[in-house]
């Protein structure tokens, strides 16, 4: 018998129902007297189209269940109030670091006892994908697409500074000195305006700082979300697992003192005037699509964006490089995934776990895969996959998510804050107002205050929710 | 009470019984139960744990909780009084007897029209460091380095509170409502006497709307603690360096962000005694400065 969820009060009730009424599919569905089993999913555009093609698939492949595909915008909160209120949906698309923070709330219900009987286990998987659906001993989702991130770069910025263009950097003094080399500021030499080389500024202007950035190298903080990521790349490692955060290890503070470092050589004025013109990634306004940044930190989505923004430009990927002695001198890249988990109360646990398991094939998640131009978190990878795939840098990722250097991100059910108070300190630093060591120890602080609260919790309900999730038998 | 009167009350009763319920469901329920929450561990998805003034105490340590308060009433300071005397300005001039003066008030009535995030939008373009018209304008006349309003953290409270004029509209029209009822005799007495335009405005017409400026301060002041959707658009959160992390932004991220209801509950209640010790301080000290006819 399914452990039911707890009851909440009516009016948390009454919000959750009026969401989740549309995805209530019912039990069977009397025309048809098929299981309908309802999926809620974050995407939008061409992204859900690749995914209703896989659920019409799988709807045509057999007669017993029929999956109604919805596209929910913000899934992860409204997921939380139909949860919340015993009305989920059977399934919902999340992203990984969702995981450990809706499993330790009791919203999602364990697969491992399901997974076993279907035969699906962690040697199907890269295994920094699998590890990222795991918590607390437990699994509780499977990837549908991975990403992990790399240096992208215009090989005609570097062309136009003299460098190779199918020469990216191999080493964090290389990435230092080719952005240096790409960086372009417009100064006045004797009464008159002159565009050059940040590298061919003399001491006394750089010193001084009166130009004006025209184009940049690389800018840490373009890479938006992974900011506070950055530490990953000089061996940070942000959680011991267990009660402790390290916000303030040492290759967290020699990641923010690189950001630092940043703001010292341009200027923070400089930098703000640069960035003050750019909008966001979705609006394709950034600074690398239009040409005046040459290498950028993004994942294997960013052939679309390039492709739909900026369809001349003439790009190579790398990994991004690590300090010296990170993960054995294997390439560094954080990696993330989307997932599908059944919420807890899924009125048809059973049905929803085929229709997973129906995911996982290769040849549906190839298909998958190469409709919305990413790359599967399958360990196999079939020839026609590579060979007919649309996004050129698909192989160079699947190689980069295998390195024994792909980091999943720490597996903290307040991940969200702790990601928040890192970039933070990051604009701190980069604003000069804070230190790194004042900037990250703040966050330490704060972060640390955080998890003791929720701590507190687990220790009062964990045994009782681990137990729970042991002798969960809904398959 | 008669049989008829019973049967009356009955009926009346039966006939606000929807609005009765609805208030219950949807305004006495939720307050009562977020009062009851503010002293629980609550994260929506688990039972509420009770713990006493955890939340509360929490509050007083969380650096972060006291900056919200300290961004909201900076920015409070600025917006207020620049809404307040802007919009009064504005109705000042709108109620001079000029030519279409009723399509001037419709111009300076629309902008309160525009929905509030298409009207963030707008203004993310008029504010954008290097290409906006705001600083294409300040150019011109000479500023060749202006602020960056989105990106500064000096400056992206002031931003705001040049934002908030904008809108202004709906207090120009309360305000010229009021200059409305302005008693014709006492001005022109204060003419027959030599009193300057400066003098009756001062000591005529601004002692003759105080009840209404009275009114829109504490409107002001209530809205202002409560501003969330232009920084929550602009900026998605806190704004550099948590410059406009406003108290109704970090009490949003505590509720559905960090999943807090608890603390967010606490924060909740928090504003409103921050709300009405303001109301009461500001009705205490403008006791003086407010004249109803009849006084």
């Amino acid at each position: 018998m399914a452990a039911t969820p707890p009851r909440w009060p009516p009016f948390v009730a009454l919000l959750a129902a009026a969401l989740a009424g549309c995805a209530r599919g019912g039990g069977a569905n009397p025309g048809s007297a098929r299981v309908v089993v309802s999926y809620w999913e974050k995407w939008s555009g061409f992204e859900a189209e690749a995914m209703q093609a896989i659920v019409d698939d799988f709807n045509r492949s057999q007669g017993r269940i029929e999956v109604r595909f919805l596209s929910v915008s913000e899934v992860d909160t409204k997921l939380l109030l139909a949860a919340s209120s015993g009305h989920p949906p059977d399934v919902a698309g999340l992203w990984s670091e969702n995981i450990p923070d809706f499993a330790e709330k009791g919203a999602l219900t364990p697969l491992d006892r399901g997974l076993a009987a279907a035969g699906i286990g962690p040697e199907r998987y890269i295994p920094v994908y699998w590890e990222l659906c795991r918590h607390r001993g437990f699994t509780w989702g499977l990837p549908t697409t991975p990403s992990c991130v790399a240096l992208f770069y215009n090989k005609k910025l570097f062309r136009a500074a003299g460098l190779d263009p199918e020469r990216p950097p191999r080493t964090r003094a290389e990435l230092d000195d080719m952005s240096r080399r790409l960086t372009i500021v417009e100064v006045e030499r004797a009464g008159r305006r002159e565009r050059v080389s940040f590298a061919d500024l003399t001491p006394e202007e750089r010193q001084g700082r009166h130009f004006a950035l025209v184009q940049v190298g690389h800018l840490p903080q373009d890479a938006g979300m992974y900011v506070s990521a950055w530490g990953f790349w000089f061996g940070a490692r942000y959680y011991d697992g267990a009660r402790r955060i390290l916000a303030d290890d040492a290759g967290s503070l020699a990641a923010y003192g690189w950001l630092r470092q940043t703001a010292l050589d341009y200027g923070v004025d400089n930098l703000r005037d640069f960035g003050g013109s750019f909008g966001i990634q979705q609006s394709g306004r950034t600074p690398f699509l239009g040409g005046f940044e040459a290498m950028v930190v993004q994942g294997p989505w960013w052939p679309n964006f390039i492709a739909k923004y900026a369809p001349g430009l003439e790009w190579g990927v790398a990994p991004c490089p690590a300090a010296d002695g990170v993960a054995g001198g294997a390439p560094v890249t954080v990696a993330q995934a989307d997932v599908v988990v059944i919420p807890r109360g899924a009125e048809h646990p059973r049905e929803a776990l085929e229709f997973i398991a129906y995911l996982q094939r290769q040849d549906v998640a190839e298909k998958l895969a190469r409709s919305q131009q990413k790359f599967t978190a399958l360990s196999r990878v079939s020839d026609g996959f590579l060979a007919t795939h649309p996004n050129p840098a698909v192989r160079f990722f699947i190689s980069l998510a295998r390195s024994p250097g792909a980091q999943a991100l720490p597996r903290l059910s307040i991940w969200h804050e702790y990601n928040e108070e890192m970039g933070v300190a990051a604009e701190r630093v980069l604003n000069l107002s804070y230190t790194p060591a004042r900037a990250l120890a703040e966050v330490e602080g704060r972060v640390q205050w955080r998890l003791d609260r929720v701590s507190r919790r687990w220790d009062a309900v964990g045994s009782e929710r681990v137990a729970e999730w042991r002798s969960d038998d809904n398959w | 009470m008669t049989t008829g009167d019973r049967q009356r009350t009955r009926m009346g009763l039966a006939f606000v019984s929807p609005w009765i319920v609805g208030l219950a469901a949807f305004t006495i329920y939720p307050i009562a139960a977020s009062l009851y929450y503010s002293f629980c561990d609550y994260d929506v998805l688990s039972k509420p744990v009770w713990v006493g003034l955890l939340n509360y105490r929490d509050m007083a340590s969380d650096q972060v909780f006291w900056k919200s308060v300290a961004n909201t009433l900076l920015f409070n300071v600025m917006a207020l009084p620049l809404g307040l005397v802007s919009a009064l300005a504005l109705a000042l001039l709108l109620n001079q007897p000029v030519r279409a003066r009723g399509t001037f008030r419709a111009i300076y009535y629309l902008p309160s029209l525009v929905p509030a995030v298409a009207s963030a939008m707008i203004w993310l373009w008029i504010l954008n460091g290097r290409l906006g018209l705001l600083n294409a304008a300040l150019a011109t006349v000479g500023v060749h380095h202006p602020p960056q309003w989105l990106a500064d953290p000096a400056w992206t409270k002031p931003s705001l509170a040049i934002m908030s004029v904008w809108g202004c509209g709906n207090t120009v029209v309360i305000y010229l409502a009021a200059l409305q009822g302005v008693p014709r005799s006492l001005l022109e007495a204060a003419m027959i006497d030599g009193a300057s335009a400066w003098d009756r405005l001062v000591h005529v017409t601004l002692p003759a709307i105080s009840p209404v400026i009275y009114f829109n301060l504490i409107i002001g002041i209530i809205g202002g603690l409560q501003v969330f959707v232009s920084a929550f658009i602009m900026w998605g959160g806190g704004g550099p360096d948590r410059s406009v992390l406003f108290y109704a932004v970090y009490l949003y991220q505590n509720a559905f962000e960090y999943r807090q209801m608890g603390y967010a509950c606490a924060m909740a209640w928090m504003l409103c005694l921050l709300i009405l010790a303001l109301t009461w301080l500001a009705s205490v000290s403008s006791r003086r400065l407010v004249f109803y006819q009849g006084d």
